[in-house]
Formats: structure tokens, sequence, C-alpha cells
């Protein structure tokens, strides 16, 4: 393996050694220079990744376990996009006198699980892909429970890490019954030598059941209210964009590259479990107060219209799936930076307190606003423009009663999402949150999901990229 | 930068100029320099129009510019018009322009209200120039979402109820049509080539009839919901009752035509094989609209409620005329859709003047309001008098027109509804009446009506042009007919050849 070969994991490599760097700089700066450990890894994460979109050839190691290609080069750049804005928002928590010892344990962690879910999107061998996915929930877990001495968040971390251990081991039990059928763990090679038998469906339902967990599709999605409530607030956005983002990403690829002789298979299984998350996700979605778990069941629903992406098995299909993520990512990162910022500035996260929200904090207000917009489609925000596209990827391929209940859906989430809206600029407040100004990497990070909000949609370029990293079955 | 983006790029101005004023004074004198200036460029286009056509132009789209927007879904920003479009961005620069000026004493939220109400008129604008049909969807779903916040904030009564439920129906609609323009792409070319968004490439094309079957539809009542198709009209009454004054004017007299509009142009232009098999399930319930709407004007007592089913009824008449797909019923249904968009948005207006003196709705708490404000009281009767089909006024030429129309249908089914809509005249013009005697005619019946005030420089301006306008399209209205009856040829054309008497 030559050294060019080995520089082909150019981002895993990267991040690796930023981990690396900010625990050098936890122990060998001293106290006065230790400040500075924010913002020294938010320009090295910064660096990272614009480093990342420099064009990389395509290529393979380990005898094919690691596969570099266009696509998932994409894939791992949109991911740090997401964890870039995650850190930025972080900022203000990190700083509180609480956090300020835990800081360079935080963007360790964070960095770690962005490592794995690097390993996991260029798997080329199921082993490959099962470090990854642990590496990439096992420090989420302990980051779920980082504000130890609050209840809700040790219990958070207990349920993450229980369930996830379940989940785990029912997928890796699905990945054996696989290689027990074909004697091999490659992807290229599982998918020549399959054939349909039923050991091999089973498989393949407990390796989905094991994916559907970190997806939060219905019915795995139980843990997903309570953990998000339970985490700190970063934390959560962290986990229902970027976490989900990569699952959704690796489970695409598997899906076209592994199992497509399986196709009616899993498009019937796509089909039932997408209808019933975004049907479940909205309608648990209307009664929840809390904004946390308001967040978390409309990310329950997102995923379910992502699956329509699946569905079809099309190049438009993972196209827009792709760019849903992006878009989603601006679009939650975006309502979460306000909630953070609030949630920063005043403790509230209840929507009753978000009332009159318009006439002390009108950029929030209108911030949280067109971030809510996006996630229900509305145009001219790029929301809009990525649920068109999956709708149309599943229409493509005739599932035309899937989209159909699609969009009744989008119509009851827009009803919680105007809630909110309601309760910003038509309810009156009898104690409004105070007009209150956030430090600057909070208002970079929410101007940077705005713009991608707004320019995502109409700059078509971004949506013909994708489209032609994109592959179907 | 054509003349026609140029629609979209004024609103737009006009709403970055309004976000940087520091004076809250001066976002009136913005807004009505903006759509003032949108009116004009309204009737220029209109010039240029007719002399186009004039000189022999005769393409099916004039103005047209197309630029490609998403390569691999074939999606373009194209736009174009034709007469009847022409005729509609006409009538919504009215009825904008008319709207700024009865909005003149907002005291809440005033740029705010200002930059919801011209992001709403710049969606309707987009809507009608698009012949993409990406591109008009966009526009379309553009206008509705302004729509809650202006109810929900500057509304009376159940706003936060009304705004809800009228966005979430709406949203149901376009949702239906979602669907519908997407089984419209996927069939838009049965030979393999690109699939395309663009009308007029898919009108040459013939969509599979089990296809037009599933899609017709849902892009029908997708759009009806907007242009209140029984049963999906419950929206209307509690809607435009809540709203202020100016978003109903907009919404009853202009948004509501988009949907017949939409109705007309995508649905059945598009799919006409399929709209003649299924058109009697929804003259059924067009007919319905029409009559129902009517009956259930009679009995309201606030003047809005009146208004909003009145609307019910008018809309659904656009509706009915379309289906009937002969030449002189959907020249009617135009004329119908302008008629009556004028006419209710001079309602409206004079409801909302009339509220802001006597602060009230109901109709049997005023009377004899006359004698105190002739101005307005006039213009009432003008307006009711417009709305039961005076000749004189528009609404005769277009009810009229829409009746011969409909009974030209050679099927028995046909002319018996027609029949049983006709009636709906006969109910418009009891409840109609029956407001101006209450409302305006007799002694007056408080003392406070002494001390009114007639109508001020702003809500004359506003009444005046409306009231032009709809007599202007009742005493003379060859120029309009004629200009929509050049376009409507292609779209008949298309529409009757499968059903030539």
């Amino acid at each position: 393996m030559s050294l060019e070969t080995f520089l082909l994991m150019r981002h895993e490599l990267l991040l690796i050694a930023a981990a690396l760097l900010v625990l050098m700089a936890e122990i060998f700066w001293n106290q006065d220079k230790r400040r500075y450990i924010s913002l020294f890894s938010i320009v090295i994460f910064g660096v990272i990744t614009i480093a990342g979109f420099l064009p990389s050839p395509a290529g393979q190691l380990f005898g094919g376990m690691y596969v570099t290609n266009g696509t998932r080069l994409l894939m791992k750049n949109i991911l740090n996009i997401g964890a870039l804005i995650v850190f930025l928002q972080s900022v203000t928590w990190l700083n509180k006198d609480e956090n300020s010892e835990k800081i360079s344990e935080y963007f360790i962690l964070l960095v770690s699980t962005l490592i794995g879910m690097n390993f996991m999107i260029s798997a080329g061998h199921f082993l490959m892909f099962y470090i990854g996915i642990e590496l990439a929930t096992i420090p989420i877990a302990a980051l779920a429970a980082f504000e130890r001495y609050k209840n809700n968040s040790a219990e958070a971390g207990i349920k993450l890490i229980l369930s996830s251990a379940l989940s785990s081991g029912i997928l890796l039990y699905g990945l054996s019954m696989i290689y027990g059928t074909t004697g091999t763990f490659y992807f290229q090679g599982i998918a020549e030598l399959f054939k349909n038998t039923n050991l091999q469906i089973l498989g393949f339902i407990f390796f989905f059941a094991g994916m559907a967990f970190k997806i939060s599709i219905v019915p795995f999605h139980l843990w997903t209210a309570d953990v998000y409530e339970g985490s700190p607030i970063n934390i959560t956005s962290y986990l229902s964009v970027v976490s989900k983002g990569a699952a959704i990403f690796i489970l695409i690829i598997i899906l076209f590259t592994v199992f497509p002789v399986i196709m009616a298979t899993w498009q019937k299984t796509i089909y039932v479990t997408s209808i019933l998350t975004m049907t479940i996700g909205n309608l648990f979605a209307i009664r929840q107060q809390n904004l946390k778990r308001f967040l978390a069941f409309s990310s329950i629903s997102q995923a379910g219209y992502i699956l329509l992406g699946f569905i079809g098995g099309n190049q438009l299909g993972m196209a827009s799936v792709i760019y849903y993520i992006l878009v989603y990512i601006f679009s939650n990162l975006g309502a979460f930076g306000v909630v953070i910022a609030i949630s920063n500035a005043t403790g509230k996260e209840n929507m009753d307190d978000y009332n009159g929200l318009y006439h002390t904090n009108p950029k929030l207000s209108l911030a949280l606003t067109l971030a809510l917009f996006s996630l229900a489609g509305i145009p001219p925000v790029a929301g809009f423009f990525g649920k068109f596209f999956l709708f149309t990827a599943a229409a493509q391929q005739g599932f035309y009663f899937l989209v159909l209940i699609a969009v009744l859906n989008t119509i009851i989430s827009l009803y919680y999402y105007l809630l909110v809206v309601k309760a910003m600029f038509i309810n009156k407040g009898d104690t409004p949150i105070l007009k209150f100004s956030s430090d600057f990497p909070t208002r970079f990070a929410l101007g940077l999901c705005m713009a991608g909000i707004v320019a995502t949609g109409f700059a078509s370029i971004i949506f013909e990229v994708i489209k032609d990293w994109s592959y179907g079955v | 930068m054509d003349i026609l983006t140029l629609f979209v790029v004024i609103p737009v101005l006009t709403i970055t100029a309004i976000i940087f004023l520091k004076d809250t004074r001066q976002v009136r004198l913005i807004s009505a320099i903006g759509m003032g200036i949108q009116l004009l460029l309204a009737a220029v286009l209109i010039f240029l129009y007719l002399s186009a056509r004039h000189s022999g132009n005769t393409d099916e789209m004039l103005f047209v510019k197309d630029y490609l927007w998403f390569k691999s879904l074939n999606i373009h920003y194209a736009v174009g018009v034709d007469g009847i479009s022409v005729a509609m961005i006409g009538l919504t620069s009215l009825v904008v322009f008319a709207g700024v000026f009865a909005s003149w004493e907002v005291d809440i939220l005033r740029k705010e209200f200002f930059i919801s109400l011209i992001l709403l008129a710049s969606g309707v604008f987009g809507f009608f120039i698009s012949i993409d049909l990406f591109t008009m969807f966009l526009f379309y779903e553009l206008a509705v979402i302004p729509m809650y916040l202006l109810i929900g904030i500057w509304g009376s009564g159940p706003k936060e109820y009304s705004a809800m439920k009228l966005t979430l129906m709406l949203m149901g609609g376009s949702a239906l049509i979602l669907v519908g323009l997407l089984g419209i792409y996927f069939n838009s070319s049965p030979d393999g080539s690109q699939y395309t968004f663009n009308m007029l490439e898919i009108s040459k094309v013939l969509i599979p009839l089990p296809a037009q079957r599933v899609f017709f539809p849902l892009t029908f009542v997708g759009f009806g919901v907007l242009g209140a198709l029984y049963p999906f009209h419950t929206w209307s009454p509690d809607g435009h009752a809540s709203a202020p004054t100016a978003v109903s004017m907009l919404h009853a007299g202009v948004l509501m035509k988009l949907g017949g509009y939409g109705a007309f142009r995508v649905a059945i232009f598009l799919m006409p094989e399929a709209a003649h098999e299924l058109s009697w399930i929804f003259i059924i319930l067009t007919s319905i609209s029409v009559v129902y709407g009517a009956f259930g004007a009679i009995a309201q007592k606030d003047l809005k409620y009146i208004n909003a089913y009145s609307s019910v009824s008018h809309c659904g008449l656009v509706l009915f005329a379309v289906l009937m797909m002969n030449k002189t019923a959907m020249n009617g249904a135009i004329i119908q859709m302008i008629s009556h968009g004028l006419m209710t948005a001079l309602f409206f207006a004079l409801i909302g003047m009339l509220y802001g003196r006597t602060h009230t709705r109901m109709i049997n708490q005023m009377g004899g309001l006359m004698k105190v404000i002739p101005f307005l009281s006039v213009a009432y009767v003008i307006a009711g008098l417009a709305s039961l089909g005076l000749p004189g006024l528009s609404g005769f030429v277009a009810e009229m027109t829409i009746f011969v129309g409909a009974f030209q249908h050679p099927e028995l089914f046909y002319r018996i509804v027609t029949i049983v809509a006709v009636s709906s005249i006969v109910i418009t013009a009891v409840y109609i009446l029956r407001v101006v005697a209450i409302l305006l005619l007799g002694p007056t019946t408080n003392e406070h009506y002494e001390h009114f005030t007639d109508a001020k420089w702003f809500e004359r301006v506003s009444v005046i042009t409306l009231i032009g306008s709809v007599a202007a399209i009742g005493l003379a209205p060859l120029w309009l007919l004629t200009m929509i009856g050049n376009s409507m040829q292609p779209i008949v054309e298309r529409v009757i050849a499968l059903n030539p008497f």
C-alpha cells in the first residue's frame, strides 16, 4: 500500500489529526490558553471541511474494504458541513461554567463519531461498516449524558446506549446470517451471490431493523423523543441531523449495491415503514409542547419523507435523498440554532415561552419561521425543492398513492409548524422573552443556515452536481 | 429583462425598499408607488399585447422567455402570456392597487402587513405569467403562506381558527395539485423523449387515457379547493370574514380566480378527454356551489359572510362554465372571473369602510346609511347591482355569456343543470336587495351615524378605480371579449375536437 493509496483516506486522516491536535492542546496548554480551545477546534474543523471539497481520486484500500468515489466524498462533505454548524452553535453553551472543564472532551467525542461515520460511509465490506457504525454510536451516548448531574441527561445516555447496543446486536445477527449464506462480507461479493433465500431475507430484515433504529423509523423510533429531550440541545441537533444523515447515506448505498436482487422485498418494507413513519411522526408532533421533543418528532417524520427517495431505486431517488439531507441539515440546524440561542439566553424550551417572540426578537423569529417553512416544504425556500424532488423520484416509478399520502402528511406537518409561527407572531405573551443578542459563532451559524436554506433551492447547480454523482440500482 | 418577469421583480423591489425603510409612515407611500407602477406596467402590457395581435402575431403565447433551470428534470423558468393571462394580470394589478389604498389605516406592524400583502401579490403575478408547471406551482404555493400571517395577525373575529383552516385546506388543494402535476409530467412524452413541464408542449401530446382518469380529478379538485368547489369551499366564509379588508379583497377578488384559471388551464386544457368523460360529476358539484352559495348568503347576518358566500356562488359559476367546454361558455367564464374579481374587491373595500365607521358588520344593527354617507352608499348600491347582473355593468355581460354558452351544450343533462344554475340570479337578487334595503335605505337607526364622515380621499381612489372598471366592462365589453376570445380559440379547438356540434 503506497502513500498515495493511504492518502485516499484523506477525510478520516484529517479528522484523526484534528482529534489528536485538540487532545494535545488539552494536555499541554495551561489554564489561560485553555480558553481558546473552542476557537482552535472550530478553526481546525473549518479547515478540514473546506479541504474536503478538494477533488480526490476514486480508489480502494485494504483489499476493497474501504471504497472511495465521488458519491461517498459528497456524502462526507455534506456531513462535515452539518458538524461544522453544530460546533459553531455549541460554543456559547460550552463557555458556560458547568461545561468549561469539558470543552475538549466534547470536540474529541464528536470528532470520533464523525470518524466512525466517515468509515461507515466508505465501507465496501460489512466489517468496516460495522466498525464505523459502532464508532459512530458509542461516543454519542457519552455525549448524551454530558450534563451528568441532570437526571434527564443521564437517562438519555442510558437509553441511547442500551437501545443502540440491542439494535447493533440485531444488525450483526442479520449480517451473520447473510455471511452464513454467501460466505463473504464484501458488498460486491454478496451482491453477486445473493439468491433470495428465506434465510437471506431474514438476515436482511434484521439488518434493516438495526439501521431503522439509527434513522428513527417507526416502529424503531421509541428512543428518539426521550433521548432528544434529555440530551443537551447541541447533541440533540447533532443526533437529529448528522447521525441520521450518515445512517441514511450508508443505507441507500447498501440497498442499491448489495441488495438489488431483493428489491421487491425492500420496496414493500420501505413502502409500509415510510407511511407509518410519516404519519405517526406527524400525529405525535402535534401535541408536543417541549420544543426539543417537538423537533424530535418532526425529524422522525422527515425520515419518512426521505424514505420516498429510496423506494424507486432510481438515480433520481439517490440524488433527491442526498439533496434533501443537505437541505434538511440547513433547515433543522437553523431551527435548532434559534432554539439553542433562546435556551442559552433564558433556559426556556417550551412553546408557550415563545409567545410574542416576534415583538422582542424579530430576527430570531424570522430565522425560525424560515427554517420551519423549509422543513414544511413551502416555497420559495429549499425545503420545497427537496420535497418536490423526493416526490418526483417516487412518482417516476409509479408510486403515486405513496406520494399522495406524503403530501397529505405535509399538510399535517404544516399545522404543527404553524403552531410555532402562531406563538411567535400572533399570540400575546404574558412574560415574553426579552430582547437579547447572541455572540458571533451563534449568529454566524444561523446566517450560514439561512443562506443555505435560501440558496440551495434556487441554485440548480447544487442539485445537478449531486445528481451527477448518484446512481440507481 | 423581459416585461413579464418585471411583474415579479417590481413587487420584490418594493418589498426590499419597505424592509429598509426607517419611517413607517412612508411604508404606505412606497407600497402605493410600487403597486401603481405595477398597474401602469399592466396597462402597458395590455397595450403591447393588443398591438402585437393587431400586427398579425398569432402565436399561442406572446412575450415568451424560457430559461433552463434544472437540467436533469427539464424544469424551466418559462413565462408567456396570452389574452386570458393578460386580462387576469390587469385584474390583479387593479385589485392590489385598490387594496393598498383600502389598507391605508392599518396601524399594527404596518411594515410587515404591506410586505406580506405585496408578497402575496407577487405570488399571484408569478402564477399568471408562468407557462412551466413547476414554476406555476411554486408561485401558487408562495401565495398561500402570507395568507396565514395576514389573517392571523391583522384579522378580526376567530382569526387564528380561520387562518389555520384556510391555510390547511388550501395546502390540501396544493397537495392534490402536486400529485396531479407529477402524473402529467411523467405522462408528457409517450414517445420516450424527455419529460417536460411546459404547458404548451404537453398540450400537444395525448396523455394516456387511464392516467388522465386518475390525474384529472386530482388536479381539478386541487384547483377547485381554491376556486370554491363544493364541498371544499368551507374555508371561504370564515377565511373571508376574519381577514382584514385588503386581504379579503385580494383573496376573493384574485386568489379564488387562481383556482378557476388553474382548473381550465391545467386540468381541462391538458387533459380534455378525461374532462369530457368526468365533467358530469363536477358539473353537479359546481351547480351545487352556485345555488347553495347563494342560499347560504341569504341566511347570513354578517356583511362579510354574505359576501363570502356570494363569492362561493360566483366562483362556482366560473368552474361551472369552464366545464361546459364550448367557446361561449369558456369566454363567459373568463369574463366572470374578471367581473367578479372587481366586484367583490369593491364589496369588501366598501364593507371595510362601513365597518370603520359603524364598528359592526351585522346588518340588523345598521340602517339608513344613505342619508349620512351618500358616496359610500351609492357605491354599495352599484356594487350590488353589478353582482345581481344588471345590464350596463360587468356582471350582466359575464352571466349572460355563461348561461347562453352553457345552454348551447347539446346534452339534456347539461341544459337542465344550466336552468338550475340560472335560478341563482334570482336568489342573488334576494340577498343583495335585502341588504341594500336594510342597510342603506330608510331612516337612520342610530344617532351616532349623524357624525359620520363620508369617504376620504384614499377610499375614493379605491372605490372609483373599481367602479370605473366594472362599468367599462359592462358598457363596452368588446375590447375585453376580443382579447380573450382570440386566445381562447386554441384551447377551445383542443377541447372541442372531441365534442363537436
